[in-house]
């Protein structure tokens, strides 16, 4: 009763502020523009009150580390430990990004981020027909077990925690992760780290596939199910909305698509015969930081709340533990401007200012430099510096959710969730994500989007400050970065040698014992294992599956 | 009778293993309101099934995109074989993730544009139209 009386109080002021002061501020300056919206296109209203927000607040926010985890999945968020410093990093052969793996932890990286040239993405060796032109050019190659060694050669695997960007191929890196680590004597139990392993996302945004659906998600489940008995502290699976936003979605497609996907492949596991609560503590995801601050924090935070009522109420996890989302963020590498390009450091600060109060579990930070290359080094270590300022000058690090209970934040947070359940009824609609992506559904969505946002651009409705305003005509000078033709050879001579004296017979047999796995329904991971204990390579394992499950053909459009 | 004027054809390919489709798409639907017949060829083309394409289409100039930095290797050689089959009057330019030391190189390998990050599409539609114009 109370609280109608006090709505009603406020709605009254409300209004007699609207028709005195706000009319005459209006009259005397008209507002700069008919509408304001945020990155996304979405309206913003001049003010958000109390009004705003429906509901109970015990029942949207709850406390930190508490259901439904609105305002963080810990009690004490960067009091008791901060972010994870994560930088993606990778190019060229295995030895170059080693040494840019000790440059930055040397400068105080805490977690290790590999990022994978794009034939190891497409599961191609080096020497590969299909891999020409392509060596180390946006990540770094690994084709076989002598490359990964190679890679953490005098690093610490059994005290980091690698996140490794790698999704069709994914349980053959990790396979190869796991034996380097075997050779070094690191048990497999207290290994930590991701593998993104999200295919889902790749044919609706990242396009980084090889095989068809089905055929991907068994690889992926084979992980959870392997993962959950033998490498119990690593996420085998990071579900990721990043390359869904970077595609031209909006933030509610990105959240929408991106928890849509994390509750398929949680059917997945269920369907395999698994406990919820055996895999999910193991799920993890990764969103983008864009430009609007406020937008970007909603997303966070109506994130963890979808994600906490889903696994609680619809899947019946027991564990707490399974309720909370636990996510990696990474600045928006499509915002970044070719011209003036310091002025990204400005952006990506806003970014991964969103991030932090969004309550991130690891973030990376892009580096100036990337509107024209793979990070240089001291373009890396000025992105680094700026997640040390947010977390040591800022302040922005001594409380828990500093921005929970504005209203413009709360009212935004329950938007974007309406909004990403009004994309679940529509994918159910369409009978679920893969047949949505066989109809090329979230592929239309993103361009649709992606398409809109350039035409707000094209018609300056949207300023991009130097792009189509604020311009200057000066010649950029940007430090080249450039992959040496001395480590192509020598990954190529690595390969070569392997070939000739590795056991030919033992990895033929391994080869052959894995096309049966593929063929059959075991689980393949112990296959690919022993694959690649035998000394076979990426390409090699990643044939014997294209043999067994074919390849995947993108619906076609724009 | 008045003849119906023939659209300017454009092939939008993506060579290469890049999957960084976004800008390939934009281009390909701001020249596609703006009157022109587009087919866009999807992911993973090599050079030969670009100019395959190309050539079987009929167009009258080619966009590449590429954001994996493999652009030195694959640009030039979709050039080279359209000489080859005997088509070198198709133009070719291109788009995506460019160091601006590249571009003079890629004009002498025969690429007729390049188009960096924020370029408008204006810019590129005109671009499209006076190619189409000279074929």
């Amino acid at each position: 009763m109370r609280h109608e009386d006090e709505r009603k109080v406020l709605e009254e002021e409300l209004k007699r502020w609207q028709e005195t002061t706000l009319r005459e501020a209006l009259e005397a300056l008209p507002e700069r523009r008919k509408e304001f919206i945020t990155t996304s296109g979405r309206p913003v209203r001049r003010l958000y009150t109390p009004l705003d927000v429906a509901g109970k607040a015990d029942e949207r926010l709850g406390n930190p580390g508490g259901f439904p985890f609105t305002r963080g999945i810990h009690p004490t968020m960067y009091r008791g430990r901060l972010w994870t410093m994560r930088m993606f990093a990778g190019f060229g052969g295995a030895e170059d990004t080693n040494r840019r793996f000790k440059y930055l932890i040397a400068h105080g990286e805490t977690g290790l981020s590999v990022a994978f040239d794009m034939p190891t993405l497409y599961g191609y060796d080096t020497d590969e027909p299909e891999a020409k032109g392509e060596f180390g050019t946006c990540g770094v190659a690994v084709s076989s077990l002598d490359d990964m060694r190679i890679l953490f050669s005098g690093i610490d695997v059994g005290g980091v925690s690698t996140s490794m960007t790698i999704n069709s191929p994914a349980s053959v890196i990790w396979a190869m992760y796991l034996v380097m680590a075997e050779g070094r004597g690191v048990p497999w139990a207290g290994l930590r780290g991701t593998i993104q392993n999200d295919i889902l996302k790749e044919y609706q945004a990242q396009k980084e596939w090889i095989y068809p659906p089905e055929a991907s998600m068994r690889l992926v489940v084979d992980t959870f199910e392997f993962g959950s008995k033998h490498v119990p502290e690593w996420n085998t699976i990071s579900i990721s909305g990043y390359h869904i936003r970077e595609a031209g979605a909006t933030a509610a497609q990105e959240l929408a698509f991106t928890l849509a996907n994390g509750m398929e492949y949680v059917r997945w596991g269920v369907d395999r015969g698994m406990k919820v609560d055996d895999f999910a503590l193991r799920l993890s995801f990764f969103f983008n930081a864009h430009n609007d601050l406020f937008e970007e924090l909603a997303k966070y935070r109506a994130a963890r709340r979808i994600w906490a009522r889903e696994m609680r109420d619809t899947f019946g996890a027991k564990d707490p533990r399974a309720w909370r989302l636990r996510f990696h963020t990474q600045t928006a590498g499509v915002s970044l401007t070719a011209q003036q390009p310091e002025m990204n450091i400005v952006r990506t600060t806003i970014q991964a200012l969103a991030a932090v109060l969004g309550g991130t579990q690891s973030l990376h930070t892009n580096a100036f430099d990337e509107a024209y290359q793979v990070p240089n080094e001291r373009a890396a270590r000025i992105a680094l510096r700026t997640q040390q300022i947010l977390a040591h000058e800022s302040g922005v690090a001594n409380t828990v959710d500093p921005l929970g209970g504005s209203h413009f934040l709360e009212a935004l947070t329950d938007e974007l969730e309406a909004e990403a359940y009004r994309y679940f009824d529509r994918i159910s609609e369409l009978g679920g994500v893969i047949p949505a992506i066989r109809k090329g559904f979230f592929q239309q969505e993103i361009a649709n989007s992606a398409y809109r946002y350039q035409r707000e651009v094209e018609d300056k409705e949207r300023i991009v400050v130097g792009v189509n305003d604020f311009v200057v005509d000066e010649q950029t000078e940007i430090e080249p970065l450039r992959v040496s033709e001395a480590s192509f050879k020598a990954q190529v001579e690595r390969l070569r040698k392997l070939r000739r004296t590795r056991d030919a017979k033992k990895h033929e047999q391994a080869l052959e014992r894995l096309f049966k796995a593929c063929e059959s329904d075991e689980n393949t991971m112990p296959f690919i294992l022993d694959a690649v204990r035998a000394k076979a390579t990426l390409g090699e394992i990643c044939d014997v599956m294209r043999q067994v499950f074919g390849p995947w053909e993108e619906p076609l459009l724009y | 009778m008045v003849p119906i004027p023939r659209k300017i054809r454009v092939l939008i390919a993506k060579p290469g293993l890049d999957g960084h489709d976004r800008g390939a798409k934009v281009v390909a639907r701001a020249l596609r309101d703006a009157g022109m017949e587009v087919i866009y060829t999807g992911l993973r083309q090599m050079p030969e099934d670009i100019v395959e394409a190309a050539i079987q289409e009929d167009v009258d100039a080619i966009g590449l995109s590429s954001l994996s930095g493999a652009h030195m290797t694959l640009f030039p050689e979709v050039v080279r074989l359209l000489k080859k089959r005997g088509s070198g009057e198709i133009v070719v330019v291109g788009g995506g993730i460019i160091p601006a030391d590249d571009i003079p190189k890629l004009k002498r390998a025969g690429i007729k544009a390049v188009f960096g990050p924020g370029t408008p599409l204006g810019e590129i539609v005109s671009f499209f139209k006076k190619a189409g114009k000279g074929a």
